[in-house]
């Protein structure tokens, strides 16, 4: 007999460990991968340093460039509100912040739960407002493919089954919860596969691109 | 007998102004099961009145597998004390702990109310029905599967009492010897009321109980099929320590500093966020304190294979395996295959590198 | 997996609050209720049985509210005790049955408590009563009757 709470069980238990077994092989296999590759070594004089180049591009890089703000305004801005408030409802929600210490023995302050669930509800809608536009608008929809569609799926649904787990908006609540945890699985698995892995990557490829321009002694 | 028929036959006003209660002894009374039926205070006009007008209905307990712990609870109750409860509210024909006769006295008491009463009796089951082999739990030789059948054949309605008639509880908890079944699990062709809870609140039971006799009626039920007046809200939503879990205030211990000032007890267990029940407000023992209030976490008694869901003093969401080790085998894995799959990249990129054959501009010239 | 013999358990006991501060909100319930009193003659009990106090609300809230002139007994069904508190026109009813355990407290906001009030059936048949005492020999009472 499957009752919600052995739903539960199953996904806090044997569902939780393949989820991370998936996801730690995951990212650091594709990590190594790009890492231990290696660059040919440049005999050019260097002229400049590589270091502080190379992390000011990591955080220069984060601020919206000009130009692609005034084309895509909504694109730009839609992309921050969720990716902000992504990172508030993982990293602030208190219950979040009590499962990291359990099991990773980190800790931090949290915030007010209610502030986190009105935060959590501007990134859903702002998830469908940005999915919307990629369906509708012809450039973003001819140069999106099935992966852009579930990683926008996989993000979605974490903040979803929270919302409803938070609200207990389906009976009973070990079902729900376990739904919650089930698709953050998911993510955890998709995660290393998908475009998703940029999450770890974007700082390689910054400090790269910041740390060749220093270098060569332009500006990047 | 024929005191107690005549008893049974008047209505409840009737039988109070025969004791001599008064009518602000009666709208006390009133006040007090109204509470007790957690009803706002507004209703308390209409209780009065259909109180005055209501007749007691017979009862027909059965106790299967269970541990007395619900009829332990139900003679805790204060409001109304376990005697009003029998002499006022309801006509308790049949409870082989409480009543007197025994044996076939007993049987035949339960025979005669079911005869008497015909379609309008209440059937209350405290414990889980054994389907694995009827020998498993018997009483006067008959197996608790037939006696509920043959007993609530006739009954307007059946209340489970308890989370093992409710949900089948510890008898059905891993891995279940006696095939132990809830009530709903047997009971499918009259309605089934859920009073869960190991054991339910004393006053959650006579509410219920009272209910039928004030309205004539069961509560309206959540999914469950538990009265929503009661089962409605979670302890989490309704807990005192509630601002500090929002807070993330959480207590380490017992009875720590933190325990003490209310900080949340969801750290050492606590399943109040699962768990639907009226501890929060109407508290135990006359009011007295209720678990969390004490120190300790809910242990979600009033929810279906509460038994079973994890221990006791494990978090509702944290997951139950040692990650930090778990993760540790996996980096190392990691990192090994990680480095494999460099390797195999770099010598793909060597051999790439080797095969490349060098062309100058007389070979192009040449081949043109 | 966390096991009881895992959690340690240890006493410390310095500024443990006295109470949730849960009574506050009642009071400003209260100061609603007041108000339509005031205005509207309209009553309001607050049943507080439905209330989730932690430890030291109900006495915060009993305390808060401080006691007025007039404390009254009621002998029906065990002994309820009901006070005007220190606010005229906010009462508290403490119902308690013949064992002395509380059975219902509620907070009414209104002139008399309900329950006080002589309820007109009663005073037909004390009417007769009396009636009964001062002419023990007639036989057909009619105290209702004017004259
Ligand atoms: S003690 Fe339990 S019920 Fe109360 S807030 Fe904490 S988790 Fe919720
Ligand atoms: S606090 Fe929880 S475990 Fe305790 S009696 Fe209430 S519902 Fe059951």
């Amino acid at each position: 007999m499957t009752t919600p709470t052995d739903f539960l069980l199953w996904v806090r238990g044997p569902g939780f460990d393949i989820a991370l077994v998936v996801f730690i092989l995951g990212v650091i296999i594709r990590l190594l991968e790009v890492l231990v590759l290696g660059r040919k070594h440049d005999y050019s004089e260097p002229r400049g340093g590589e270091l502080g180049p190379g992390l000011k591009t990591v955080v220069t890089r984060t601020l919206p460039e000009t130009g692609s703000f005034k084309r895509a305004p909504f694109t730009v801005i839609g992309g921050y509100i969720w990716h902000i408030g992504f990172f508030i409802s993982l990293f602030l929600f208190v219950p979040h912040i009590e499962l990291i210490n359990a099991t990773l023995g980190l800790s931090w302050p949290g915030i007010a739960s209610n502030l986190v669930d009105a935060v959590a509800a501007v990134t859903i809608v702002t998830l469908i407002a940005m999915l919307f536009s990629r369906l509708t608008h012809p450039v973003k929809r001819y140069l999106s493919g099935p992966e852009d569609y579930l990683t926008w799926l996989v993000t979605f649904l974490p903040m979803l089954t929270g919302y409803l787990a938070y609200h207990r908006m389906i009976d009973p609540y070990p079902l729900v919860l376990g739904l919650h945890i089930l698709s953050v699985e998911v993510l955890m698995i998709v995660f290393p596969f998908t475009k998703l892995m940029h999450a770890f990557t974007f700082f390689i490829a910054r400090w790269y691109n910041g740390a060749m321009s220093g270098r060569r002694g332009v500006q990047s | 007998m024929a005191d107690h028929m005549k008893r049974f036959r008047q209505t409840l006003g009737e039988s109070l102004r025969e004791r001599g209660v008064s009518r602000r002894g009666f709208l006390k009374y009133c006040t007090a099961t109204a509470s007790m039926m957690a009803l706002p205070p507004t209703m308390v006009p209409a209780v009065a009145a259909a109180l005055e007008k209501a007749k007691r209905p017979s009862v027909i307990w059965l106790s299967f597998q269970e541990c007395t712990g619900c009829t332990e609870s139900i003679t805790r109750s204060h409001s109304p004390s376990l005697e009003n409860l029998i002499f006022d509210h309801i006509s308790l024909d049949y409870h082989h702990t409480l009543q007197v006769a025994s044996g076939d006295a007993a049987e035949a008491a339960r025979e005669a109310a079911m005869h008497e009463n015909e379609g309008k009796y209440l059937v209350v089951v405290d414990g889980s029905i054994p389907l694995g082999n009827p020998g498993f739990s018997t009483i006067a030789g008959i197996s608790n599967l037939q006696m509920m059948e043959e007993t609530v054949a006739g009954a307007a309605a059946v209340i489970a009492v308890g989370s093992c008639a409710a949900f089948g509880g510890l008898p059905q908890a891993n891995p279940n010897p006696t095939g132990a079944a809830s009530v709903s699990d047997i009971v499918h062709d009259k309605p089934v009321v859920n009073v869960s809870g190991c054991p339910p609140i004393p006053t959650v039971i006579t509410g219920v109980l009272a209910h039928f006799l004030t309205f004539g009626s069961l509560p309206e039920l959540d999914a469950l099929g538990r009265p929503m007046v009661f089962y409605g809200q979670s302890i989490h939503d309704r807990c005192y320590r509630r601002p500090f879990y929002d807070k993330g205030l959480f207590a380490e211990t017992f009875d720590d500093e933190g325990a003490r000032k209310g900080w949340c007890l969801y750290r050492l267990g606590c399943k109040g966020p699962m768990a639907y029940n009226a501890c929060a407000t109407t508290k135990w023992n006359q009011g007295v304190s209720w678990p969390v209030e004490s120190g300790h976490g809910c242990l979600g008694c009033s929810e279906p294979d509460f038994w079973d869901a994890g221990g006791f003093y494990n978090a509702l969401s944290i997951p139950d395996s040692d990650i930090i080790r778990n993760a540790g085998i996996v980096t190392a894995a990691g990192v090994a295959l990680g480095a494999a799959a460099g390797a195999l990249n770099r010598s793909t990129r060597a051999k790439a590198a080797a095969k490349h054959e060098t062309v100058t501009i007389d070979d192009l010239d040449r081949k043109s | 997996m966390q096991k009881l013999q895992d959690i340690a358990v240890r006493v410390e006991s310095k500024d443990v609050p006295l109470n949730h501060s849960n009574a506050t909100p009642i009071l400003h319930e209260i100061h609603h209720a007041l108000q339509r009193l005031a205005t509207q003659q309209e009553t309001t009990t607050i049943d507080l049985r439905a209330i989730p106090f932690g430890p030291g609300d109900e006495e915060d809230l009993l305390n808060r509210l401080g006691t007025g002139e007039v404390q009254i007994e009621l002998d029906s069904l065990g002994t309820s005790k009901l006070w005007e508190t220190a606010f005229s026109g906010v009462w508290i009813i403490d119902h308690r049955n013949a064992e002395g355990e509380r059975v219902a407290l509620q907070i009414e906001v209104t002139r008399v408590p309900e329950i006080i009030q002589t309820h007109p059936d009663d005073v037909t048949d004390s009417l007769q009563l009396l009636d009964n005492q001062l002419n023990p020999n007639r036989t057909e009472t009619s105290g209702l009757r004017e004259e």
